[in-house]
């Protein structure tokens, strides 16, 4: 543990214009939703301000530490640090898809059951006789209110049976996205081989198979909000299938943009050896994280 | 190319920047923990302002001062910004301080990092409090936000406080891993983690405490925006959601909270007790393991705070006996402190004072804490004034004492003077009684039945309130004292030596007085 010329990188603007971008950001972001439906508000614009500073700032800084690499900054010691900070960021990001997933087994297994009456708790939900007749089931099609605020939804996204397996979009997500978790694999093999020819290939096809499957995605959604009539608005079973797949879709673009980086800099800047590639395996193993939790989700939301 | 080690080089050569950018591009983890310390402090008059304007409104029962409403929102935004803008960022600051010199690293592993996890965080709160004077007032809905009340019934400026969260919780996240690899990646050769200075292994701890619950504290938050704004049901149950999942998803994130603003503590006390009783702590590894052991537990007690709710009573029960088994850890470490200063040769200096005022009132805290746990009790205590000074009897004289005795420890370390020991110890003795007479009278008029978060009360709770009421001014007017004997410490003062206290041991009292902008750029030896 040798800490001789750790890196300490001079005086930086970077931290404060980020602060900055995303202070407009969630500024912007605040005012905007406070003023949904409002033809006149421009909010929207600080908005785009936050997102157009904060992906330059991003990309000077990421430019700037890619520079300082490649000038032979970096001790293994300071590529340690990464190493570190990469691996309890993820941990961090399971632990806010945990809060999700909580709230899912809570409601599946405690507050659903409660308010059909089940239990010594449901004794008294079902004492109160709000809800007559509300019944307790999973997928939660019927809401227990069944007021105008709820657009009840017609079909559930869960597992329709072997007759119908083939034209069910999540068994071709799943398909889809554990498939590029062995290509990006393969891709790292490639790189670690020196062969920089099958890196690309295989990092390439992995790219495409993340856009696949959020392109999948975008279907699936669509044939929810316009077929299903299963919205946001459907009660706790849109909810949190809503939110817990919309989530990691959007990890899914996260990781997929980092890939896509990747790639880029390997084609066109011909980065990455075969011995020093920390940038792309951390992108990796972010895709890894990311496949793991569709794994939970096609599990939990899809399947039981 | 050569530019990027032109400048690396030219780096070591320089002190500080000059003006204003110094503190705004720097990346150096003294002038980061500096930053961190004086916003802390600027939050801690802010919400001990707040603080007085609720005392101020509870002198006598009626109505004199202000408007329930504005009642509402300043008991919100005290708790808000006293917890994350006044003791987590202080904890924070004193981690860049100290952590580096401790362990022998050059600076904190990830410096550009650690110097965007603080200034997003006056953004977070310029946000949060300029909510005050948004369209319908600042959030009102208490700190801990329950569901409905920070939903269906929540003013406009929920969606800012929501967002400010999310900036709060990016900070802390950010913060936590740059201790924790720091921790890990940056000690000098021979320190290894049992011979780890205790600040440190509590810092550890905590910032393994923060990464695991802070995301959780986003998820609810989002929750929330949906709820209000996107028509999700997740805290509804006319929706099949429930108001109570709010509480769970809250308390998982809020308990480990709890104990994010003790254990750093808990490191503070230790070193500054065993450097004034001459002595070394009477069991370094029993203390490790007592902290290992609060943080593991900390995870499987949320529900201590929601006993009333309804819960099964199988739930009820798990969660009194996990939160008392808490007593244990706790207790090791109690005993240690008082077993560290037992036949040492003490002396009674500003931070060993500070010090053994925790040991004491902290423990006053833990057996309040200790009776709420009691299940059936607690359906008694629930909600009164009796847990309002449970938790400030923990957070002041637990938390804030802990940094006010860690200010005055390392300050000769950080510029250089001694502080004017005669207005430490004015200072000490002055808050020492506004806290007590403060906080004591609550537990009577909380026993007696008086609800917490009300502008008004019954008659019978008058005499006791006014006790607190002058007590919470005579400890807010001594804060100003302790503003101007740190600025006096700044400007001068006497010398302090590189060793400062007699019985001080660990690397960060090998260096200079004031401690030089860059240390330890080459590893020191540790044996």
């Amino acid at each position: 543990m040798s800490t001789q010329n750790y890196y300490v990188p001079d005086q930086s603007r970077f931290p404060i214009f980020m602060a900055f971008s995303l202070f407009l950001l969630v500024m912007g972001a605040s005012s905007t939703i406070n003023s949904l439906g409002d033809a006149d508000s421009n909010s929207v614009y600080i908005l785009y301000a936050g997102f157009a500073s904060l992906f330059t700032t991003l990309f000077f800084w990421f430019r700037q530490v890619i520079k300082e690499h490649l000038a032979g900054l970096d001790s293994n010691q300071l590529k340690t640090s990464y190493v570190y900070g990469m691996a309890w960021f993820i941990f961090s990001e399971v632990m806010f898809f945990a809060a999700f997933f909580g709230a899912l087994f809570y409601v599946r297994n405690f507050a659903v059951p409660w308010l059909g009456g089940e239990g010594e708790n449901g004794v008294g939900v079902a004492a109160l006789d709000l809800w007559d007749g509300f019944e307790s089931a999973w997928p939660l099609i019927t809401t227990p209110d069944k007021g105008a605020e709820y657009v009840l939804a017609e079909k559930s996204m869960a597992w329709p049976g072997w007759g119908h397996a083939l034209e069910w979009l999540p068994l071709w997500n799943t398909i889809v996205l554990l498939s590029s978790s062995v290509t990006v694999h393969f891709a790292h093999v490639g790189l670690k081989n020196g062969n920089r020819k099958k890196f690309n290939r295989f990092l390439g096809i992995t790219v495409g198979l993340a856009l696949i499957f959020v392109g999948l995605q975008a279907a699936e959604y669509y044939e929810a909000y316009a077929h299903y009539g299963l919205t946001l608005n459907s009660g706790i079973y849109g909810s949190t299938f809503f939110m817990l797949t919309g989530f990691h879709g959007f990890h899914v673009m996260m990781g997929g943009i980092m890939l896509a980086v990747m790639l880029a800099r390997s084609v066109f800047a011909g980065h990455f050896e075969d011995h020093d590639h920390f940038g792309f395996e951390a992108a990796s193993w972010y895709w890894h994280f990311v496949d793991v939790v569709w794994v939970m989700l096609f599990l939990f939301v899809y399947i039981l | 190319m050569s530019a990027v080690i032109e400048n690396h080089h030219d780096d070591h050569h320089h002190g500080p920047a000059k003006g204003l950018t110094r503190w705004l591009y720097t990346t150096n983890h003294k002038d980061i923990g500096t930053l961190y310390l004086w916003f802390s402090f600027a939050m801690f008059l802010i919400g001990g302002a707040m603080a007085m304007v609720i005392r101020a409104e509870l002198f006598q029962p009626g109505m004199q001062i202000v408007e329930p409403e504005f009642y509402n929102q300043m008991i919100t935004l005290h708790g808000l910004i006293m917890i994350f803008g006044g003791v987590m960022p202080a904890f924070v600051g004193l981690a860049n301080w100290l952590v580096p010199m401790m362990i022998g690293a050059p600076d904190m592993a990830l410096p550009r990092m650690n110097n965007l996890s603080f200034w997003i965080l006056p953004f977070a709160f310029f946000i949060l409090l300029s909510s005050l004077f948004m369209e319908g007032g600042a959030p009102n809905f208490g700190w801990t936000f329950y569901a409905p009340l920070s939903t269906t019934y929540a003013p406009p400026s929920v969606t800012f406080f929501i967002f400010s969260v999310h900036i709060m919780g990016a900070s802390s996240i950010m913060g936590a891993i740059n201790v924790v690899v720091t921790i890990m990646n940056m000690r000098a050769p021979g320190v290894t983690l049992m011979k780890m200075p205790l600040f440190v292994w509590s810092w550890l701890i905590t910032a393994y405490l923060l990464i695991a619950v802070m995301p959780v504290l986003a998820g609810a938050v989002t929750m929330m925006l949906m709820d209000i704004h996107f028509g999700t049901s997740f805290f509804n149950a006319a929706g099949g959601g429930d108001p109570v999942l709010f509480q769970h998803i809250f308390w998982f994130f809020g308990h480990p909270e709890v104990y994010i603003m003790i254990l750093p503590a808990f490191g503070i006390v230790s070193h500054i007790i065993e450097t004034f009783s001459r002595k070394q702590l009477f069991g370094y590894s029993s203390m490790v393991w007592a902290m290992l052991s609060i943080a593991i537990l900390s995870f499987v007690v949320w529900a201590h705070h929601m006993f009333t709710v309804g819960l099964p009573l199988a739930a009820e029960l798990f969660f009194m006996w996990a939160t008392m088994l808490i007593a244990v850890p706790t207790g090791v470490k109690v005993f240690n402190w008082i077993a560290t200063m037992f036949k040492g040769s003490i002396t009674f200096e500003t931070p060993m004072l500070f010090a053994i005022a925790f040991v004491v009132l902290f423990t006053m805290g833990g057996f309040s804490g200790l009776m709420l746990a009691i299940t059936p009790a607690d359906f008694q205590y629930h909600d009164t004034y009796f847990v309002v000074a449970h938790f400030h009897y923990v957070l002041v004289p637990g938390a804030i004492f802990s940094i006010m005795a860690a200010v005055y420890y390392w300050i000769p370390k950080w510029c250089g003077n001694m502080y004017d020991e005669r207005l430490g110890k004015l200072h000490f003795w002055l808050s020492f009684i506004g806290v007590n007479v403060t906080f004591f009278p609550q537990h009577f008029i909380g026993l007696a039945g008086m609800p917490r978060r009300y502008p008004d009360y019954a008659l019978q709770f008058a005499d006791w309130n006014m006790v607190s009421t002058v007590g919470a001014f005579l400890f807010g007017v001594s804060q100003i004292l302790f503003l101007f004997i740190v600025v006096k410490t700044v400007m001068g003062g006497k010398k302090a030596t590189d060793q400062v206290w007699e019985g001080a041991r660990g690397l960060e009292w090998t260096v200079a007085s004031p401690a030089p902008y860059h240390t330890f750029t080459t590893p020191p030896k540790v044996d």
